[in-house]
């Protein structure tokens, strides 16, 4: 294996794991469940995207053929991320988990949590409709 | 014609199933392509009751630069980030908005919540009932948060919209 493919593998391993070192240090760093969603649903992607195309390359060098198992794990993540994401914001609205005290617009979480249309909003939003 | 519509409810997901089975195990041998095609035939047929209508894939170039940009911004929305998690915690000014959806149909509804969820400092949270709001908590809120809802509403939305043609 010559010296550029290791260093391509190298550094892309290297861009993949500092991400999802990121995203940990995010869970562990940021204030609430809501804030919290962010880190894992966007640093981790690009993280574990890192790792699997420097397994990419470092089969298609070493074995001759383009893996194609890392390109279906990033289309199952990229579709079972964002339900996740979404099914925890649920869970936490409906445990009425409270949000950071700076959180803006926090009158929002009552009719969310009832799945109904915001009330203080309408007027201002509906005009961006049309 | 019937029967080969009885046998196969849906042509294109029979194809998807067979060409992911034979993915997944990185083989053309005849063995899997048979096993595949059984799955590819019997999964759709088990599924095919459960179905709910939803409205077709119309411009299937436009979905193409839609996966683009939405890459790009995830690369973007990761560094974006990763920026904030590492720097100081005050910087960060959570919020919540309600985006208001022209969209109808519970697919397109979907895969504009997942990609507001892959993209810069935006998680969808809920949708209401009536489909006619998404609820989205903003990881940095900017001064004026109309701003954010004209981004999805014109960065992504538009562009689903012109996918799906609802």
């Amino acid at each position: 294996m010559s010296f550029a493919v290791e260093l391509t593998i190298s550094i892309l391993l290297l861009l993949g794991g500092l991400f999802v070192l990121v995203g940990s240090i995010g869970l562990l760093r940021l204030k609430d469940i809501y804030v919290r969603l962010h880190a894992p649903t966007k640093a981790t992607t690009l993280g574990l995207g890192g790792i699997l195309a420097a397994s990419m390359v470092f089969l298609f060098v070493q074995r001759g053929y383009l893996s194609i198992n890392e390109l279906l794990i990033t289309l199952f993540l990229v579709i079972t991320a964002p339900v996740t994401a979404h099914i925890l914001a649920k869970v936490a609205m409906h445990l009425e988990v409270a949000p950071v005290p700076h959180t803006k617009n926090k009158h929002l979480l009552a009719t969310a949590r009832e799945q109904q249309p915001p009330q203080l909003d309408n007027e201002q939003d509906t005009e961006k409709d049309a | 014609m019937s029967l080969l519509q009885r046998i196969m409810p849906m042509p294109l997901h029979t194809l998807l199933l067979l060409i992911v089975w034979l993915m997944i195990n990185s083989t053309l041998s005849v063995g899997h392509i048979l096993l595949g095609s059984v799955l590819g035939i019997a999964i759709p047929l088990l599924c095919a009751p459960l179905r709910v209508p939803q409205p077709s894939i119309k411009r299937p170039l436009k979905l193409v630069k839609y996966v683009l940009i939405v890459l790009k911004d995830v690369v973007v929305a990761n560094i974006e980030v990763a920026i904030l998690v590492v720097g100081p915690m005050r910087r960060i000014k959570p919020g919540f908005v309600a985006v208001p959806l022209d969209l109808t149909d519970t697919l397109p509804i979907t895969v504009l919540a997942s990609t507001v969820t892959m993209t810069p400092g935006t998680v969808s949270a809920d949708v209401s009932f009536d489909r006619k709001w998404l609820y989205v908590h903003v990881l940095n809120m900017p001064e004026n948060e109309q701003d954010i809802i004209d981004l999805i509403k014109q960065r992504y939305e538009s562009r689903v919209k012109e996918i799906f043609a609802c």
